[in-house]
């Protein structure tokens, strides 16, 4: 992890969502945002679109759905939440990553374990009908 | 117009409540009177209460915690002595007091004695260790901890105005739903939980902040002590695990207030997603608290040894490792509700793991004092009790971690035996040690040793004969929370369990002399240079107690143990480091405004437990009018200026250069 803080400038660390301002770089900033806008909203309009028509076969929908959904988080993740392969954003994706791990942890291990209790611990009445 | 509430309210009928009650009145009014008496008023407002000092702040959570231990070890002699009576007999506790008492004994220690003494530490210690001036938020750390005082605040409420939660200190439905609690005890659990979470939460990310992004010059993260590694641990857990809790205690309020049927037995609700939830927060809670103990004992092992930490990178992969694993384990606790063999095996399995990195630290503390000149002072005594303890208790861990072993000994008094011989043998030694070794630190003074040792013999042997008959006694099959019983072979245990808490109440009693005595002779004790046990880390390198810009100039650091190789340099060339430029320093100005908001929190969760609207939304206003106060405020910090900071800092290189020729390099 090259993250010393002396290789930093020591008044303007950078957090997410802040750019590097100097100057001419405030264009290039708003671009990106203007970017990441379009990009966001085409998803979506997409999204929608695929939902709604017969463009897709329709048992490929959700599918289709759930990639254009995992674009959207990129283009969020890039564009306004700046994520990037800088070594400065080593906290950052470090820290995205440990989120994901979390998540994915809590879900897929309580889908697991809920599934269990629920085929173990049948309400009464079911237990009776299947002792018939 | 005052919604529940009403005269009924007050247990005018029951004695022990009211008589405690009054007690306390007089011993808060008998203080209140002695500080406004003496002029300390102002000095308290100012110093104290609206302080954004993270040293102040540390040591109140700390003061708070202390008293809230005395407070639910009330509760846990009572218990003791309800069980050693109530053979035969329906001893001197009431069923539904009973059950109130161990509810708020677990609530109390585990949230407001366990964490706000570990998050004390961590706030004092781990920006003077990193070599800064303060955390990353100042206003949002005494924010964060007002909330907490108002967490305690309202379960204290709950003894004289209303009553107590009877769920036990985890509150599962059904028996924490409306139909059967209809009483406020459930709303007093939830609400003060709800608010003191919201203040651990933002405590976590402060914390956590502070030690990513604010370290001094040259402290990598491999440069860090291990107490701040664990404190990173233990703060990323708060983070990711704490929103959990919040969540699944707003399911509960929202079943309770609003008739949804998250966790209700009727419309499709589902009980067991509460005790799944509510450990998925539960599990990493404990290591929350254990992490940071273990950095403490990391630290205190290796200064009264006279040696570097033996295995730094591998103490904080362990560190790390127990992070990760730390969430994968939560079934464990209901093993024995209805997963299936797999399951069971999975997450008995990732339990049995946890044990390893554990024990790579054990060994680590072991390789440390070998071959070391230990020094058997007090911090040294709670670690090395600490180390005989937890590995007893962690070996019982191992234990219910095998989920056919578990099934026998689940929810017996074997259970309550392995837990709090890892929470007082692990957590409870730890924030002594540390309390101990910080305290010249924060106060100036050190503690006296004949009293701390006393204490320590006192607490050691009292867990050893108070909760080693439990571990006797529910292998004799006695469950848990039992108001009373007539099996004749548990009562000589209970009876033993009995005088091992007195013997714990000894201990304390000993700490309370100590705190009295120090204070009384703190003139014969005073910590001149700063260092008064030879440390190895930055926050040694501050006069005691710091001035609160902590450092003068942020210290360059260039290895691990940044101060111990200052120090050694300095003993060799026997001068110190020639006088920097001083500076003037901006520190951030105090605020009331946690104080503020923790007060509307306050009346805010009081009108939610008695359904008094409309104070809701005048408590939740004044909350939001704080904060846009704050927001909008003009002047956030103030200036110490140079020639004040060269003062302080010549003083406290004075004092060093006098001790200067009488310091030795190691042989």
């Amino acid at each position: 992890m090259a993250n010393y803080p002396e290789a930093h400038d020591d008044t303007h660390d950078l957090v997410p969502g802040e750019e590097q301002v100097d100057g001419y770089d405030i264009a290039q900033g708003i671009f990106g945002y203007v970017l990441g806008l379009v990009f966001a909203s085409g998803l979506t309009v997409a999204s929608f679109y695929v939902a709604g028509s017969q463009l897709i076969w329709g048992a490929g929908i959700p599918v289709a759905l759930i990639v254009l959904a995992i674009a959207q988080m990129g283009v969020h993740l890039v564009f306004f939440l700046h994520i990037s392969t800088s070594p400065d954003s080593a906290n950052n994706i470090l820290a995205l990553a440990f989120g994901v791990l979390l998540v994915a942890l809590v879900f897929i291990g309580s889908v697991w374990i809920m599934a269990h209790l629920n085929a173990n611990l049948m309400p009464m009445s079911q237990v009776m009908q299947m002792q018939r | 117009m005052l919604g529940k509430l009403s005269w009924d309210a007050i247990p005018f009928d029951q004695p022990i409540p009211m008589l405690t009650s009054v007690v306390v009145a007089v011993v808060i009014l008998g203080v209140l009177f002695w500080v406004w008496r003496r002029g300390y008023t102002p000095y308290l407002w100012s110093e104290w209460i609206t302080s954004v000092d993270h040293k102040r702040i540390g040591v109140m959570y700390c003061v708070l915690a202390l008293v809230m231990l005395i407070r639910g070890f009330a509760d846990a002699i009572m218990m003791r002595a309800q069980q050693a009576l109530a053979f035969h007999s329906e001893g001197y506790l009431p069923p539904e007091h009973y059950n109130q008492i161990f509810s708020a004994h677990g609530t109390i220690m585990i949230f407001f004695v366990a964490m706000p003494f570990v998050i004390g530490l961590m706030n004092f210690v781990v920006p003077l260790q990193l070599g800064v001036r303060d955390v990353a938020f100042p206003t949002l750390n005494s924010v964060s901890f007002w909330l907490t005082a108002t967490g305690v605040l309202l379960v204290n409420i709950s003894l004289v105005v209303g009553e107590f939660s009877r769920t036990g200190w985890l509150a599962y439905p059904p028996l924490s739903e409306l139909k059967y609690s209809p009483g406020v005890g459930v709303d007093y659990y939830l609400w003060s939980l709800e608010i003191a979470g919201v203040g651990t939460l933002t405590g976590g990310i402060n914390l956590a902040t502070t030690i990513l992004k604010m370290r001094a010059p040259g402290m990598s993260y491999l440069r860090m002590p291990v107490f701040c590694w664990t404190s990173l641990a233990a703060n990323l857990m708060i983070v990711a695990v704490f929103p959990v809790l919040t969540a699944t205690l707003g399911m509960l309020l929202l079943d309770r207030y609003l008739g949804f049927h998250f966790f209700t037995n009727e419309a499709g609700g589902n009980v067991m997603m509460y005790v799944n939830l509510i450990w998925i927060w539960g599990h990493p809670e404990v290591y929350i608290l254990i992490l940071p103990a273990f950095g403490v004992f990391s630290e205190v092992v290796s200064t009264f040894s006279h040696k570097p930490l033996f295995g730094y990178r591998s103490m904080v992969a362990a560190t790390m490792a127990i992070c990760i694993l730390s969430l994968l384990v939560w079934l464990h606790h209901f093993f024995t509700m209805g997963a299936g063999g797999d399951v069971n095996a999975v997450f008995g399995i990732a339990s049995m793991i946890i044990s390893v990195p554990t024990g790579v630290k054990l060994f680590n503390w072991l390789f440390t004092m070998y071959g070391g000149r230990v020094r058997f002072e007090v911090p040294m005594l709670w670690s090395i009790g600490f180390m005989i303890t937890f590995t007893i208790g962690g070996m019982t861990g191992v234990l219910f971690a095998i989920p056919p072993a578990d099934f026998l000994i689940h929810n017996s008094l074997f259970l309550i035996a392995h837990f709090h011989n890892v929470i007082i043998g692990g957590v409870l030694f730890g924030v002594f040690a540390g309390y101990t070794y910080w305290f010249p630190k924060a106060f100036g003074f050190t503690l006296d040793e004949r009293l701390g040792k006393a204490a320590f013999w006192c607490w050691f042997f009292g867990f050893y004969l108070a909760f080693m008959p439990l571990y006797a006694v529910g292998l004799l099959g006695m469950t848990r929370r039992m108001q009373h019983y007539d099996v004749a072979a548990w009562r000589p245990w209970l009876l033993l369990a009995m005088v091992g808490a007195v013997l714990i109440m000894c201990g304390i009693g000993f700490q309370v002399a100590q705190l009295v005595v120090s204070i009384r002779t703190r003139d014969q004790r005073i910590d001149v240079m700063g260092d008064p046990w030879d440390g190895r880390s930055l926050e040694w390198a501050t006069p005691s107690p710091p001035p609160a810009f902590n450092f003068a100039v942020l210290p360059n650091v260039e290895g691990e143990e940044a101060y111990w190789g200052i120090k050694q340099r300095a003993i060799e060339t026997q001068q110190m480091v020639a006088e920097p430029d001083y500076h003037a320093i901006e520190m951030p100005r105090n605020s009331p405004t946690g104080f503020v908001t923790a007060f509307f929190a306050t009346v805010t969760g009081f009108s939610l437990i008695w359904h008094i609207w409309w104070l809701v939304v005048l408590g939740l206003v004044g909350a939001f009018a704080t904060f846009v106060v704050f927001a909008w405020r003009d002047v956030h910090e103030y200036e110490i200026s140079a020639a004040e900071v060269a003062k302080v800092d010549r003083a406290r290189r004075q004092a060093r250069l006098a001790v200067l020729p009488t310091l030795k390099a190691p042989t």
